[in-house]
């Protein structure tokens, strides 16, 4: 008997081993034309570790408060060793695993697989989309830098908008009337405390439902495979699909090593809160289609304040992306089309405020 | 002015009386004040007899509560012209313009008074004009220099604060220059008149009007205002050290304050000039068209050669942190974090700047003290600089062979991927 398999035996023993891998012996993976999508919930996942192992590094220097926030970055950046390349690689990273999961979700939208029994696969991603955001934007206050501040500044009063919980829930949010320092300990609270344990237990279900009702099919696909079952074609999870999968996440670390080593992250000023906002302050790119919206929105509209209706709008909107399975049909032969229209009107709409909002002055 | 005081007192008596006495003493006095039979009149006259409502509501002193009897006499509360121009009543008529400083040192010379309104409004105006140059020479009888109402206008006249204000210190030099400007009117007056057009042209001036910086000088901080004289040749460095503090300490250690006065040079005048000041370069210790140092000086003596040491001194300095400047915002622009040799940089700036301050001691071991701290302090800078270059080609090294080893592990997963399914 080798050393590896009396360990292996030694562990069975104990855990039953053999009983938790073997459903993951028996997965499978469709092989199809657009196979390559189902790689994007593996990358997102794979830069969320990135994010956890960078972040509890930079822990290790990162002192929060507004007297030492900026310069507790600046000396990671200049004088811990290598650590440049770890707050670097958190930033590109963050701002990457965004990216992914947009992409993951338009995929899953346009591949409907969000198709029943997979609602609560869809919820749970949708809501971790929006804690993702949520890490974004107390991530981004944390080296307390000018844009940062303002940013913070305008994303909160923004918050304040919300008719009766606003006003209350921007206090909360800032700890007090202002954006100050009590702010910053909040949010360092939020990104290092609060966020990652709702997204540990939101992956984690995340997971267990895509193992639980396995991979989806694209509808007409499912149509084709269904009438013809000697048509289907299928790859296995282990090691097939994991071996690309490592090399999908091995590229992505090749791209974040260039993107930290070319472009490493601006640290910026220090924010000093008693200066005028810079001019044309923009929030990050993943929250630029909504602000550019509530600018263009006129300052009343009817009896009803512009910013209070957009951000009202926006609530809606959000409400009913989370429960856009439900209005699907549970026949594969019948897609409804409207969603698809919808969706492609929400990836064009998106994409087309975000390049608007970065471009307007 | 009787009028006037006798309503202060009863105003005083209201308010001591209490709240409901000084309502009906108010609205007196609002009465009172629609029944200015002056202006009923005087708005509708041509100039220079018109006055109209709106133009003497701009009036500091109207928006006091005072009124043209004030200043002019006469009973204001008659619509009859005989009453209201009555002698009788202390009409004065036109004030002469060699009163008008009397008249307005009445009010403007009591503290007692002026305090009433503005308790830091200073009342030695009157005893300060009598001893400015337009003063000496109304009192000697020229009436055509300027008196109070000539900078200040009148009947809508504001605060020096107004922006509007002719004697706000934006506005100072035009006001100054409408007489002093003037050639024609300046005529049989022995000095020039293109003090204005010169200071049109200045530091001071592009500071003042362009910049929009209150504390940059304007004719009045040089010359004073209502004391308005020439500063004289030897005072010229009190002037300016007003704001220049620094370069007058090291004038003052230098061997050119001795000199300039031996051959009664004005100063600071000497080498900046006065009105037409421009903003100083090191050109000025040069040999070219800016130079001034040659001025006085021969070609080859010790002091040209001093001063090729200065000007040779300030160069290096400045190429040094040019040089520094050059490779951190290359370092910069490759991303990398150089905020404390940015920071650093400011203080060689300091050092450039102080070591120029310096030279108004006309010392070079003065001057290389400041240089040689710049310079220190620019190389380090510059060392900084390079090793932030240094790391970021190290971290491209170090990016192409962490590239060629994923790239290496790719193939490898793609040889067994192929391996065990085929």
């Amino acid at each position: 008997m080798t050393p590896l398999r009396n360990l292996r035996n030694w562990l069975d023993e104990r855990l039953g081993w053999e009983g938790l891998v073997a459903p993951l012996r028996k997965k499978t993976v469709p092989l199809h034309r657009l196979s390559y999508w189902y790689f994007l919930g593996g990358i997102t996942l794979f830069l969320f570790v990135i994010q956890v192992l960078t972040g509890i590094l930079l822990l290790l220097y990162y002192r929060p408060g507004a007297n030492e926030a900026f310069e507790s970055v600046q000396y990671i950046m200049t004088h811990v060793p290598f650590g440049w390349l770890i707050r670097s690689i958190h930033s590109w990273s963050a701002n990457l695993m965004i990216f992914t999961a947009f992409a993951h979700m338009f995929s899953v939208l346009f591949l409907k697989a969000y198709r029943r029994p997979r609602e609560l696969t869809w919820v749970s991603g949708v809501v971790l989309l929006f804690v993702v955001m949520g890490f974004g934007f107390s991530g981004y206050l944390l080296p307390w830098n000018t844009l940062a501040f303002f940013a913070t500044k305008v994303g909160t009063e923004i918050t304040g908008q919300v008719p009766v919980i606003g006003k209350p829930l921007m206090i909360f949010l800032r700890g007090g009337e202002e954006v100050t320092g009590a702010t910053l300990t909040r949010f360092f609270g939020f990104h290092v405390a609060v966020l990652p344990g709702l997204a540990t237990v939101l992956i984690l279900l995340h997971l267990l439902l895509v193992q639980r009702l396995g991979m989806s099919i694209p509808p007409k696909l499912e149509v084709q495979w269904t009438a013809n079952p000697s048509a289907k074609r299928e790859m296995k999870f282990f090691p097939n699909f994991l071996l690309r999968e490592l090399m999908a996440w091995y590229v992505a670390l090749g791209v974040l090593g260039a993107l930290a080593a070319i472009f490493p992250w601006n640290l910026g000023v220090k924010a000093d809160p008693f200066v005028s906002a810079p001019a044309g302050i923009k929030p990050e790119w993943y929250f630029l289609f909504m602000f550019q919206t509530l600018k263009l929105i006129p300052p009343k509209v009817w009896f009803i304040d512009g910013e209070v209706l957009g951000v009202l709008v926006f609530g809606l909107v959000g409400l009913l992306w989370l429960l856009l399975p439900f209005f699907e049909s549970d026949e594969p032969s019948r897609p409804k089309r409207w969603i698809t229209g919808v969706a492609i009107f929400a990836l064009t709409y998106v994409a087309g405020m975000s390049v608007y909002g970065h471009l307007a002055k | 002015m009787a009028i006037l005081r006798n309503r202060l007192r009863l105003f005083s008596a209201a308010r001591d009386v209490g709240l409901a006495g000084f309502i009906v003493l108010a609205a007196c006095l609002a009465y009172g004040q629609t029944t200015n039979s002056c202006l009923d009149c005087h708005s509708a006259l041509p100039d220079p007899l018109g006055v109209t409502q709106e133009k003497f509501s701009q009036d500091i002193h109207a928006q006091k509560g005072l009124t043209c009897a004030s200043c002019h006499g006469g009973d204001p509360t008659s619509d009859d012209p005989d009453k209201a121009m009555s002698r009788k009543a202390g009409w004065k008529g036109k004030i002469e313009r060699k009163q008008i400083p009397q008249l307005c040192g009445t009010c403007h010379s009591d503290p007692a008074y002026i305090r009433q309104f503005n308790p830091s409004l200073r009342t030695d105006q009157l005893g300060q004009y009598r001893t400015s140059v337009h003063g000496k020479r109304l009192a000697a009888g020229d009436t055509k220099v300027a008196v109070c109402t000539d900078c200040h206008s009148v009947h809508d006249l504001r605060a020096p604060s107004d922006p509007s204000s002719t004697v706000n210190p934006v506005n100072v030099a035009n006001t100054c220059a409408r007489c002093h400007a003037d050639a024609g009117y300046m005529k049989g007056y022995p000095i020039p008149t293109d003090q204005f057009a010169k200071y049109s042209t200045s530091v001071h001036h592009q500071a003042l009007a362009v910049r929009g910086d209150l504390s940059a000088p304007t004719c009045t901080t040089c010359h004073g205002n209502h004391g308005a004289a020439p500063p004289g040749v030897d005072k010229v460095q009190n002037v300016c050290s007003n704001c220049h503090t620094f370069q007058a300490q090291m004038y003052e250690k230098s061997s050119h304050k001795e000199a300039f006065l031996a051959a009664s040079l004005p100063g600071c005048v000497v080498c900046h000039s006065n009105h037409g000041i421009r903003h100083p370069t090191d050109a000025m210790l040069g040999t070219g068209p800016d130079a001034v140092c040659m001025q006085c000086h021969t070609p080859g003596d010790a002091c040209d050669q001093a001063r090729a040491e200065l000007q040779s001194a300030l160069r290096q300095l400045d190429e040094a942190i040019k040089g520094a400047d050059q490779v951190i915002g290359v370092a910069e622009s490759s991303g990398m974090e150089v905020s404390e040799a940015r920071l650093g940089q400011d203080q060689a700036r300091d050092s450039l700047t102080k070591a120029r301050v310096t030279i108004h001691s006309f010392r070079t071991d003065l001057v290389d003290q400041d240089i040689q701290a710049g310079l220190k302090i620019a190389a380090q800078n510059l060392q900084a600089g390079q090793k932030a270059m240094a790391e970021r080609n190290y971290r491209r090294v170090g990016l192409g062979m962490s590239l060629i080893a994923i790239g290496i592990v790719l193939a490898g997963l793609r040889l067994y991927i192929k391996k065990i399914e085929s």
